[in-house]
């Protein structure tokens, strides 16, 4: 089957003749498809070694013993790095002094805290030599019984969640909600413990030259990076040159520097060379972040009308033994649902792995699946359909602050969706459908939703003397299409055709564009290079205007316009001049200036921000043998302006097929006794194939926010996954009536008990 | 990686003799070898090399009516023969609803007799596996069982044969052909892999340096083509192991099944033939409640061997659906989705 795939763009997306809003291909997709785009294990400096990891079986106690001498006389191993002869840091890999820095495995000490946790690293001629190396340390421990599972440990409140969050939130009364409610839901869902897996391992290639330090490595976050290095390292970031052009994949696990690509750089100063260090699949089930496993307890309240009375969302979740991060799972009922009262709150106890992080939708998604079947069953327990009670208890302000959104069209979202859906022919009651070889079909919903956030983001523009432009920030690509995307911006506005400019990012040396993660990165430093791009074209337009020969002159009242590289008087086209004209006779040979972007503190504090969603899924189950597939998915999206209507598109997309991954697919398998992944690897840990990906459809709803940044742009790299999640969850019970808590949904769940 | 030796006979006798020394293995495309060897569950000192041999990439049909299919033959050569589909249709169908096209392209015919088992603890150089390490003993049996075995098992191991293949050609009487330092014999496929016992560590009946050389079907295997289906069910539509799966072969004539084959994958550490269950069928119509009843049989000495109780109702009843397609008749064309429940959707019958 050719799936069915389109993407409607309303027009005013687009102004016309300009960049943004156009569906440009990905101006590196040449370079993928050839190879020739350079991640950073495709890099060899001269006199390169191979640095091998070797770490835990364990997860948690001491190493006892390594076998240092066996690994060292190997052939072609050059040295083993190990806590006895590491290089001296100066900062305490264990130190913490703000919520985004975290705490790192260096080789500080001999305890272990969880499995596949570094323990050396042998650094060798070959790649070859250092695994083998690494194998010969054959590491001996002393080990404690690891602490596995929701269960296996006190549980307390943390102090906040996600980053900075409260933990605990309330409006109104939930409890006299839920007492004056006619119909309940009381229900438990648990989410698996889940790992980013990017196609690219984390991978680093470090050089040092005296204090200064070259690096290849993929980043979401250059500048933070560099902080951090330079922190732990004692130099100065100046002295720090990361590359990270193309990024193989982060979904947050390469949004702060982790341990493993640290100890390359360690690796490299204590041989004093080049030093490449590339984690195997499995290694990355550990250091690199996760995203941790919850246990939510919804509570919901309606009258007899179908309106809710209550929303009470509680969520226990994981975090290591040794760091704090909390997987704000219950705060997805902050935002979607009207309800007199709602309270959210998570508990967490300690247990014997990395610390989990960000994860795609940290806190959203998993609660989002949470909420999204509750919701479902809260519908189907006033015998209302699920559209009908999500309209029902539509949010007109943001239920948990009060505050009024900057937009939010997801009313058009349900209608158009639901419509090219055709939701209005599902049966209320589940089981009814089935297809023509007899397979139970089932239909369901979910909302999605993801916040509109804005960081701080800097970017330079210049204007050339031969009239061409240069616009520079160290933004991310992650395969998202940044690229291209900025480039848009940018050419949009220094007023030329893309063809006439230059894009630079990828590298610490540009202007800081942020942390490409939070879905804020177009938002972020598209709104700094926005601004770069007209700060420069106000410099020119002060030297036109001001200049007695330009035909501009005295046009400062009535303004210009800035397009295909002249500057045109707003109240009479036919004067304008060409920017290379204007900074000939000004006798300059370039013109530069800055933008930066920040978030707006008041429209902050007077609006809630986000994005929205619907998401509508069929599936089919067989129910004699318990095969699911989904077998249509359809979005629709108003996600403020779309700067490039194709990459969006694929970021639903692949935020969608997540979601359904997420409710059928995905899960790490631990052992309890020992704390190790048992499928630390892309065979046995599942994520749809092709055959399993359904004909989708991603419409894009019109939507103008002239409160969230300049441009209006809402993010849409997370907000696929939340909404999809429950949809898919929810059709599985209404294809089978069966209602799964706990997800992925198996095989075993869905099967009709056996007639013998 | 540790130092090994590499070596690339260029007959079978040498090969045999290159093998024979102890900790040699053969390595054909190395799918499953040389991840092993990057995990470190197994460190052969020498690999010999066999794809380059001459004339084990053949396939053979034998004046007697029967086929001879190489060693060496590729997963995705011997699937996509269109002789051989035509003739062994279900074992067409297992090959191509097994791995990924690119691992089916490598992938041999010998080499996906001889994979290794799937469980976790096995890959898991830490945990404790008989199979591994004989006497260390089985991290299986209080952990993470849910897909292991329920037929065969002893208290020594519990894993499953994850082959696809092996499962219809079990069905249809496969006969191996082994070269090895005395000669030439022939084992049934049937008998080829052993059960776990006290020594899971020795899985089918090789010596050092055997080399298979060949698979045999018997002529016989050819008159179930219009009644014979492989059907898995996995954990997602594609490039999964079976969870359980089954190959079921009938020879149907006015209306009554006259002779029937059945062999199940994903329930045991060998591929499990249900000759009892093909009694059953025989004579019988082919109708619900015979294949209810063969499914009964199939599965009677069954138990569970961890968390896995699900997986012996799922058993009958991949077996049941396995019966009921083979008796609608096989399909024109490899399904789409081989092996898949989904693919008895009508229209999703297309070419493969
Ligand atoms: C990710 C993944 C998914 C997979 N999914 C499936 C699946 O769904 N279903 C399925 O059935 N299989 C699956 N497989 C397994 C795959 O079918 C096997 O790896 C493959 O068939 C092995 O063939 P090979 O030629 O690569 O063997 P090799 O890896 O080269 O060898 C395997 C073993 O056989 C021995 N050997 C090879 N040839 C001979 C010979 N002629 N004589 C004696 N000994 C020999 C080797 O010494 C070795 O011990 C999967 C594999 C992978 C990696
Ligand atoms: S079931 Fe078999 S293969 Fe798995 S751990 Fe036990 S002995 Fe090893």
């Amino acid at each position: 089957m050719v799936p069915e795939i389109s993407l409607t763009q309303s027009p005013s997306h687009s102004r016309h003749g300009s960049n943004i809003g156009q569906p440009l291909t990905r101006r590196d997709g040449i370079l993928k498809v050839k190879g020739e785009a350079r991640y950073a294990a495709d890099n060899h400096p001269p006199g390169m070694l191979y640095a091998v990891l070797a770490v835990s079986h364990i997860a948690r106690g001491r190493v006892s013993f390594l076998d240092v001498r066996a690994a060292k006389s190997h052939p072609g191993v050059v040295d083993v790095m190990t806590p006895a002869n590491k290089p001296p840091l100066a900062e305490d890999p264990d130190a913490k002094t703000n919520p985004f820095m975290f705490r790192l495995d260096l080789l500080q000490n001999d305890l272990v805290r969880y499995a596949n946790q570094p323990i050396a690293v042998v650094i060798a001629e070959t790649l070859e030599a250092a695994t083998e190396g690494a194998a010969l340390l054959s590491p001996r421990y002393e080990t404690q019984p690891p602490r596995v599972g929701l269960d296996s440990n006190e549980s307390f409140v943390p102090p906040a969640v996600g980053v900075g969050n409260p933990s605990e939130l309330r409006r109104g009364d939930v409890e006299a909600g839920l007492a004056a409610a006619s119909r309940q839901i009381d229900a438990t869902y648990e989410t698996p413990t889940q790992y980013h897996n990017a196609m690219e391992p984390h991978a680093i290639v470090a050089a040092w030259d005296g204090d200064a330090l070259s690096i290849d490595t993929p980043s979401q976050g250059l500048a933070m990076a560099q902080g951090r290095i330079a922190g732990l390292f004692g130099i100065s970031p100046e002295n720090i040159h990361i590359r990270s052009p193309f990024l193989g994949g982060g979904f947050g696990s390469k949004g702060l520097i982790a341990g493993p690509q640290i100890l390359g750089i360690m690796a490299a100063r204590l041989v004093g060379k080049p030093v490449k260090l590339v984690l195997r699949r499995e290694q990355m089930y550990g250091p690199v972040g996760h995203r941790a496993p919850t246990r939510q307890r919804i509570r919901i309240g309606a009258d007899n009308a179908g309106a809710l009375t209550a929303i009470d969302h509680h969520a226990k979740t994981v975090s290591s033994s040794f760091d704090d991060f909390f997987e704000p799972a219950a705060d997805a009922s902050h935002t979607l649902y009207a309800s007199p009262a709602i309270a959210t709150s998570h508990e967490a106890i300690r247990v014997d792995t990395g610390t989990p992080l960000f994860m795609r939708a940290p806190g959203e998604a998993t609660g989002s699946i949470a909420l999204e079947s509750a919701i479902d069953e809260a519908a189907w327990a006033c015998g209302m359909d699920p559209l009908a009670f999500r309209i029902r208890n539509y949010a007109e302000v943001e239920p948990i602050s009060g505050k009024p959104f900057s937009s939010k069209a997801l009313r058009e979202c349900y209608r158009q969706g639901a419509e090219r859906f055709g939701w209005s022919q599902r049966p209320l009651t589940p089981r009814q459908l089935r297809d023509e070889a007899g397979l139970l079909v089932g239909w369901g919903m979910g909302t999605a939703t993801f916040p509109a956030l804005m960081f701080q983001a800097e970017a330079r523009a210049v204007i050339r003397s031969d009239g061409s432009g240069v616009m520079e920030t160290g933004a991310h690509d992650m395969g998202q299409g940044a690229w291209t995307a900025f480039a848009q911006i940018a050419a949009d506005s220094l007023g030329l055709d893309l063809a006439q400019m230059e894009f630079k990012a990828g590298t610490s040396d540009l202007p800081d564009a942020g942390i490409a993660g939070g879905s804020a990165h177009t938002a972020t430093a598209g709104t700094a290079i926005h601004n770069a791009g007209t700060a420069v074209i106000a410099r020119l337009e002060e030297l036109a205007t001001n200049n007695e020969r330009s035909p501009l002159f005295g046009a400062g009242n009535a303004g210009v316009i800035a397009r295909n590289g002249r500057l045109f008087r707003r109240d009479d086209e036919t004067r304008s001049e060409s920017y290379a004209d204007i900074l000939g006779h000004a006798g300059l040979t370039q013109i530069e200036a800055r933008g930066k972007s920040t978030a707006d503190p008041a429209s902050q504090s007077t609006y809630a921000m986000h994005a929205h969603g619907a998401v509508f899924a069929e599936v089919k189950v067989d129910p004699d043998l318990g095969q699911i597939r989904v077998t249509r998915l359809i979005g629709a999206f108003a996600a403020g302006r779309i700067i490039n209507p194709r990459l969006v598109r694929s970021q639903i997309f692949g935020g969608m097929i997540w979601g359904m991954s997420f409710a059928l697919h995905e899960q790490a398998v631990m052992d309890r006794r020992s704390g190790r992944t048992l499928n630390a690897n892309l065979a046995e840990y599942h994520i749809p194939v092709n055959a399993d990906v359904p004909p989708m459809e991603a419409l894009m709803i019109d939507e103008h926010d002239p409160y969230v940044n300049a441009l209006g742009i809402k993010g849409v790299g997370e907000i696929g996954i939340t909404g999809s999640a429950g949809a898919v969850a929810n059709a599985v019970w209404h294809a089978t009536g069966i209602r799964v808590r706990r997800f992925p949904i198996r095989i075993e769940d869905v099967l009709t008990p056996d007639p013998h | 990686m540790k130092n090994f030796d590499y070596v690339r006979p260029s007959t079978v006798s040498e090969a045999i003799a290159a093998a024979t020394e102890p900790d040699a293995a053969y390595l054909a495309a190395g799918t499953n070898l040389l991840d092993l060897m990057k995990g470190g569950v197994v460190h052969p000192n020498r690999l010999v090399d066999v794809t380059r041999l001459p004339g084990l990439d053949r396939i053979e049909h034998l004046p007697d009516g029967g086929v001879r299919i190489g060693a060496l033959v590729r997963n995705a050569d011997l699937a996509h023969d269109p002789d051989f589909a035509r003739s062994y249709p279900s074992i067409a169908e297992a090959l191509l609803s097994g791995a990924s096209a690119q691992l089916r392209n490598a992938a041999t015919v010998g080499g996906n007799l001889l994979q290794r088992t799937r469980c976790s603890y096995f890959y898991d150089v830490a945990s404790a596996c008989n199979k591994r390490e004989p006497g260390s003993g089985c991290d299986a049996h209080d952990g993470e069982n849910r897909l292991h075995a329920v037929l065969g098992w002893s208290e020594a191991c519990i894993a499953t044969h994850p082959s696809d293949f092996c499962v219809p050609l079990v069905a249809l009487d496969a006969v191996v052909e082994i070269e090895g330092r005395t000669g030439r014999r022939e084992v049934a496929l049937e008998a080829f892999h052993l059960p776990p016992g006290d020594t899971p560590e020795r899985e089918n009946v090789l010596e050092p340096g055997d080399l298979i050389v060949a698979l045999r079907l018997p002529s016989e295997a050819r008159s179930f083509s219009a009644h014979a289906r492989y059907l898995k069910v996995r954990e997602r539509t594609s490039y999964a192991f079976a969870v359980v799966s089954a190959a079921a072969a009938l020879r149907i004539e006015g209306g009554a099944i006259w002779d029937a084959r059945l062999a199940l994958g994903g329930v045991a550490t060998k591929p499990w033939r249900a000759r009892a269950a093909e009694k059953i069928l025989a004579g019988c119509n082919p109708d619900l409640a015979t294949f209810r009843a063969a499914a009964e049989t199939a599965l009677a000495d069954a138990k569970p061997s961890g968390n896995n109780q699900f997986k012996i109702a799922l058993a009958r009843r991949i077996v049941v659906r396995a019966l009921t397609l083979a008796a609608a008749g096989t399909p024109r064309r490899i399904p789409a989705l081989p092996a898949s429940p989904f693919s008895s959707i009508s229209g999703a019958l297309h070419g493969a």
